[in-house]
Formats: structure tokens, sequence, C-alpha cells
């Protein structure tokens, strides 16, 4: 493998890993922070009891999230130097915003929130964690204006002379309608996320370890259920909305996401489709006729451009050359990430109807369910995002710069490797540490009910029980 | 004045903003070992920054985001030639934060004591290697026509880089101290007091060759005044760390640092990169930035927003302005959660 190839592999793992975190964090920020509030507003202490027993996971979690970013942030210069150069004019503001507007709230109020539990008005602290809350949601929306750039560019011109991008209407670049559709499909997903974290651990606590805190847990895992249920809908809706723009904007993506080669009107929705192995056409499949049409549309009798069609057009407008992501990763990840998150929502519709009249006879499929719930919105989320970017390819910038050409050019494969070894190997650790830790977290229950706390007039610090 | 130096400017204020606070941090975290001889001392050093130094370690991401945004050939060219030590750096603020989080999560000593260890490491990579980083910048390393860095590690690990991480370091090394002196008490903040002290000297000799150096290299009047004031400031605090007032102190301290930063920024100017192989190539404040539209668009936007994150930074170090006692600690979270 050259550096190109390992810089990819490096941005691939380095990405879906800090993606693992990233929706359970923005999610489970507001479910916190909602639990907080009916403690603030009722004084019924299980709502307290559950913002600290979700709170320490949520920590956990986003320790992992935190640290992951920084390298998101130092891996564009450092593996993408050409990359860097071309679109720095555009895509370095909102990297720049979202440190200032959004890292920095997120931390400071997340610093304020962990260790103010006992410093803090009860009111001041409950408005710390929103204003956190508040601060992810920044970030999701400038980081993803910066990829939605990347995805579809607007509101820049190309400079010949100094052989970049530049920037030419930057609230263009913060509309576009890819940025924005994308962003929605996000913060709903991650609330999905959130839901089913916490809606699993809590029927999991129900079934496999019954007691005194099981109707505070089956408030959560009801909390729980209805957020993927109605989180659920509304990502289906904003899926389908960015379906049609993307379809717009990159057509290719769309007509790769279905495997679709030929033209079609109207055009069908495959469910498994196999292909040759080059990719070039389809051998067999099973499809729901006019579906896609609708999809892409909003038609059921609309057009749709196929793979091939597209491909020579690319080849007249920008020059010879493969324009065609792999078919059978764009295709696959696009149907199972419909599919793992179709499954979440059924999995708390089961949930509520279990929970219906209260207690529930617990059996292996429920505890089984409860095992596998939170992965399925974590698995959508990590298909949905290399679908999105597996698809962009070959293109960097669509339509601007191929990936080929964005890679640093004075970078060793040695160094690379070097990077993309240590980084896997730390991430797994890491990951397998962070996965042991809420386990214990979760098999300790709910913490007990605080005494009465707060310092006044104290010479010293009194660091909350919350704290390190 | 040009925006081009304004952002200049910025980018140096960013700097200072973090090497004056992530500095301290990084100090506790090298002095964890020194200062906190059992397991409840050291939950005290940790809980001195706790609260902050996340919000303290978001000002180097922000000092590279607004450097892509402002000087992408400048981000392209540091972040892709100096790739192995901002390797580095990024592995150790990774173990480093995740122990912050992690430490106490479980009540085990060997756990803790291997946390306490990466705390350590990943306290001290940084703390050496943006040194040895910013020597360098201010120097200059070969850049070719293309502003591709065309060196290597070794390029970097010369003497006067060396001695830059050594500098920093021990910059880093006696703030650390006198914050740990200003936050905490009885033996805590005595051990503080007297590591300040030792630690002083080291650095202010250190320091005073390092920028005596770096003013032959590449100084002019403005950066010699800076530097001197640094050298001022360092006396000052050691003097007040003598005489037990810790506050002024650790103002000494942050001071010190923040001209320090300052004083390589106005060597460097008008060059952002200085090339060693031919002066042509250099990157400056001019032909390594964005256009002024980017410019102007991200100046408003500094303007609105950096006066309200001081405002709720300060006010963060303000609720925790107490000073944390090690008979104060709070049971060990991590058994009673096992409980």
């Amino acid at each position: 493998m050259d550096a190109l190839d390992l810089a990819r592999w490096q941005f691939g793992i380095t990405t879906v890993y800090h993606f693992l975190f990233v929706p359970l964090t923005i999610g489970l920020s507001f479910l916190v922070a909602g639990f907080q509030t009916v403690w603030v507003r009722t004084g019924n202490p299980a709502y307290l009891r559950l913002t600290r027993f979700y709170g320490e996971l949520f920590l956990i979690n986003f320790a992992l999230g935190i640290v992951t970013g920084i390298v998101q942030e130092f891996q564009f210069g450092m593996n993408w130097s050409t990359y860097s150069r071309f679109v720095g004019d555009i895509f370095g503001a909102p990297l720049a915003i979202e440190g200032l507007l959004a890292f920095f709230l997120e931390s400071t109020f997340l610093g304020l929130w962990i260790f103010g539990w006992d410093r803090l008005p009860k009111r001041i602290h409950l408005a710390t964690i929103w204003i956190a809350a508040i601060g992810t949601v920044l970030s999701a929306y400038f980081i993803l204006t910066a990829n939605a750039w990347m995805q579809n560019p607007v509101g820049f011109t190309f400079n010949e002379a100094a052989g970049r991008a530049e920037l030419t209407d930057f609230v263009a670049v913060l509309t576009n309608p890819l940025a924005v559709i994308t962003f929605l499909h996000t913060i709903v997903a991650a609330l999905l996320t959130a839901g089913a974290f916490v809606a699993a651990i809590a029927l999991w606590r129900i079934a496999r370890r019954p007691g005194p805190d099981d109707a505070a847990f089956r408030s959560a895992a009801r909390i729980g259920a209805v957020t993927v249920l109605v989180a659920g809908l509304l990502v289906f809706v904003t899926g389908d909305q960015q379906a049609r723009v993307m379809t717009s904007v990159q057509p290719m993506k769309m007509a790769a996401a279905e495997a679709l080669y030929e033209t079609s009107q109207p055009a069908s929705f495959s469910l498994f489709t196999i292909g040759t192995l080059d990719g070039s056409r389809e051998l067999f499949s099973i499809r729901v006729p006019d579906v896609l049409s609708f999809l892409a549309t909003g038609d059921f009798n609309g057009r749709v451009e196929g793979i091939n069609d597209l491909q020579a057009g690319y080849q007249n407008l920008y020059g010879p050359g493969d324009y065609r992501p792999i078919i059978p990763i764009t295709y696959w990840t696009f149907r199972l990430m419909i599919g793992a998150g179709a499954l979440a929502a059924v999995a708390a519709a089961w949930m509520l109807w279990l929970l219906r009249r209260g207690s529930f006879r617990p059996n292996r499929w429920i505890v089984a369910m409860a095992i596998v719930l939170p992965f399925l919105p974590l698995a959508a989320n990590s298909l949905g995002w290399i679908f999105t970017e597996l698809g962009r390819q070959p293109w960097i910038v669509f339509g601007l710069m191929w990936t080929s050409a964005g890679v640093s050019p004075g970078t060793s494969s040695l160094e690379v490797a070097i990077t993309l070894l240590t980084f896997t190997l730390l991430y797994g650790g890491l990951a397998v540490v962070e996965v042991e830790l809420l386990l214990r977290r979760i098999r300790a229950g709910l913490p007990p009910e605080p005494g009465p706390g707060g310092t006044t007039g104290d010479e010293a610090e009194r660091p909350a029980a919350f704290a390190y | 004045m040009e925006l081009t130096t304004v952002w200049f400017g910025l980018i140096a204020f960013l700097w200072v903003g973090y090497l004056v606070l992530e500095g301290f941090d990084f100090g506790v975290g090298i002095l964890l070992p020194v200062i906190g001889r059992s397991e409840r001392e050291r939950r005290a050093v940790i809980a001195t920054i706790g609260p902050v130094w996340d919000g303290n370690e978001v000002w180097v991401l922000v000092a590279g985001g607004a450097t892509f945004a402002a000087f992408p050939e400048w981000y392209a060219t540091l972040f892709s030639g100096f790739y192995l030590p901002l390797f580095l750096i990024l592995v150790a603020l990774i173990l480093r934060g995740v122990a912050f989080e992690f430490r106490g999560k479980r009540p085990d000593a060997t756990w803790r004591l291997r946390w306490d260890a990466a705390i350590f490491i990943g306290s001290l990579l940084p703390a050496i290697l943006w040194g040895v980083a910013f020597a360098n910048i201010v120097a200059g390393v070969p850049i070719d026509a293309k502003h591709e860095f065309t060196g290597d590690l070794f390029t970097l690990l010369n003497p006067f880089g060396l001695l830059g991480g050594l500098t920093t370091l021990a910059l880093f090394v006696t703030h650390g101290a006198v914050f740990l002196a200003l936050k905490t008490t009885g033996e805590l903040r005595a051990r503080a007091n007297r590591v300040a002290a030792i630690a002083g000297l080291v650095t202010a000799v250190v320091a005073v060759v390092f920028l005596a150096w770096t003013q032959q290299q590449r100084g002019d009047t403005a950066s010699l005044i800076v530097s001197v004031l640094a050298a001022a400031a360092l006396v000052g605090a050691l003097v007040a760390n003598r005489l037990g007032r810790e506050g002024w102190a650790f103002i000494g301290t942050a001071v010190t640092i923040a001209l320090a930063v300052v004083a390589l920024f106005v060597a460097l100017f008008p060059d952002v990169m200085p090339s060693s192989t031919d002066a042509a190539f250099s990157l400056t404040t001019t032909n390594a930035s964005s256009t002024e539209y980017t410019l102007q668009i991200m100046t408003v936007v500094a303007v609105i927003f950096t006066p309200l994150v001081l405002l709720y930074q300060g006010w963060t170090y303000w609720v925790f302005r107490r000073r944390v006692a090690v008979d104060q600690l709070p049971a060990d979270e991590g058994t009673e959660g096992a409980a």
C-alpha cells in the first residue's frame, strides 16, 4: 500500500471510530439534561439518580469522543496537505468556528457540570448541561457544513492563478441544502442512538437485576423507547429528503446506492442485487416497482439516472477516468443502514408493548434484544457515514479535486503506516477499556441518593462525588 | 492594519492562551508523581485541574482551526512537515485525556497507577514537543518552492529545537508547581512551593539562554524588549513564590509564558514559517493567507465570540477558585459505585 491508501484507511478508521462516540454524546447530553430537568422541576429523587447513572455513562463516552476529535482536526494538515491548501480558504472557516463556538462551550460547561454539583445553584447547574448539549449540536452543524461542501461545493470560485478554491459567499456555504438536511438527519439519528442506549440498559436492568430501582428504570426505558420511535420517524423523514437533495447534487451516489446501472423511468427499489465483479451491470435482483423513483425525486414516475449514463457524462465533462464509487459498498451500506435503523424502531415498539402495564415477565429474547439494541443505531450511523464518504469517491471535493490528488506529497508511506498502526491499536485498546467501564457502571446500577450537600463558607474546595 | 497581520496577531493570541492555560495543567501532570505521594494526594493534585483542563485543551484545537482558516498554507506545511512530533503529541493528548476521565472509575491501585503513568507521559511529551516545534518554526526549516517541508524528524531535533523543548518543559513545570501551590493546602502546598523554587531557578537559566539564542538567530529590537520583559516576569514570579504570594507568582509565570510566546511571534513576523533552504521560499503572512473575504468573516466571528469565551472560561476559574484540601476529598467514588 502506498501513502495514499494508508492515509485513506487512516481517515476511514479514525473517523468511523470517532463517529461511534459522537452521536451518542449528542443524544445523551439531551436525555441526561432532560432527566435532570425533571428532577429540578419535580424534586423526584429517582430522576436525580437516573441523571447521575446515565451521566456517568455519558462522560465515559464523551471522553473518547473528545480525544479522538483532536486527531480529526490535525489530520487534514498531516495527511491531506494538498487538499488543505486547495480548500483552506473555505473549509477552514467552519472548522475554526466549530472550535470557537462549540468546543469551548462543550468542554467548559461540561467541566462546570461535572464538578459543579455542590458549587453551583441548582438551576444554574442544570443550565450548564443544557448549554453543553447546545454546544454538541452547534459542533455537528459546523462540521457537517464543512463536509457538505466537499459533497456539494457552493459559494466559491476556482482561482486559477492561486490554484485553489476561494470563498465568495459564506452564507451559501452555511445554507448549503445538503448541509442543512444532513445536519437534521444526523441530529435525529443521534437522539435515536441515545434513546436506544438509555432504553436498552434500563430494560436489561429490569430483566436481569430486578430490585427496588425497577420503577425508575421503567421510566427510563419508556423515555428511551419513545425517543427511539419519535426520532426514528424523523430519521426516516429527513433521510427521505436527504436522498432527494443527494439525487440532484450527487446523482452518481444515489445510483450507486441503488446499484442502478441503466437510467430508468420509473425506477424500482432494489431489495437485493448481485452485480458483476467489475461493477458494470447487474446479474440478479429483487425489486419493488417505482419506489426508487419516489425516493429520489418524490414522484413515483420520476426518471433516475443510471451509473453507466452518469459515467459517460462525467467523462465528457471532466475527462477520462472512472467516476464510479465501489458499488457493492455503497449498495450494501445504504441498505444495511436503513435496515439497522428500522430494526431499532421495531425493538423500541416491542419494548413499549412490554411495558404497557408496567411489569413484564423477562425471557431470554427480551434480554437478547436489550443487548443487541444499542448496537443497531451505532451500526446504522457508521454505515451511513461510510456510505456518504465512499459514495463521494473518487472525488475528495466533488467535481473539483480527486482524493488521490489531495494527499500530502512529502509524507512517506512509512510515516503514515506508523501512525495508522498506532492509532488503530490505541483506539482498539481504548474501546475495550471503555466497554469494560460502561459494563461495570451498568452492573453497579443507580447510585445512592446523595445526602444533603453544599459547601458554603468553607475555605477549601470539596470536589463533587461525581468528580475524578 | 492588514487583516493578515490581525490574524497573525490572533493566532499568536490563541497560542498564548493555549500555552499559558494548558502549560500549567501539563506541569501539574508532570508533577503528579513528585508532589502526589499517596493515592489521596494524587487525587487532590488532579482535582486542581479537573474542571478546567479540557477547556484549556480546546485552545489548541481553535489555534489549529484558525490557522487552517486564515493561513491554509501555514497549516498544510506545518502539519504535514512536523508529522511525527504532532503525531506523538496527539497520542499523548489522547492518553492523557482518557486517563483523567477513567482513572477514578475503578477502585484498584494498579489501574490508577497505570493511568497516573499515562497522565505523566501524556503531559511530559507535549510539554517538550511544543517547544521543539516552536523553536524550529522560528529558526526556519527546509521548505521548497512549493511550500513543502523537505526535512525529517531528525531535522527538527537540532540543538536549538531541543533547547526550545527543554525551555517549555521547565517553564510548564514551574508554572504547574506555582499553580499547585496556589490551589492546595498544607503539606501539598508547601511541597509545591519548594518544587516551584527549584524548578524556577532551572527555568530562569534555560529560558534566558533560549531567548538570547532566539534573539541572536532572528531577533529585532521589539522581540528583545519582549524577551527581557518575559525574563523580568519570571524573576518576579520566583520572588513572589519565595514570599508565599502564590497568586502573584502564578500571574508571574503566566505572564512569562505569554511574553515568551509573544517574543517568538514578534521575531517570526512577517514570516510565519521561514525557509532555511531559500528565504524566497518562506511562508509569510501574505503568501500563506486566505482571501480578504474569508479573513473578514473570520474577524467578525472572532470579535464577537472570543470575548464571550474568555468571559465564561474566566467564570469557571472563579467558580472553582477555592483550594483543594486532601482531607476534604469525598469518599472514593470507585468503591462507592461498586457497593
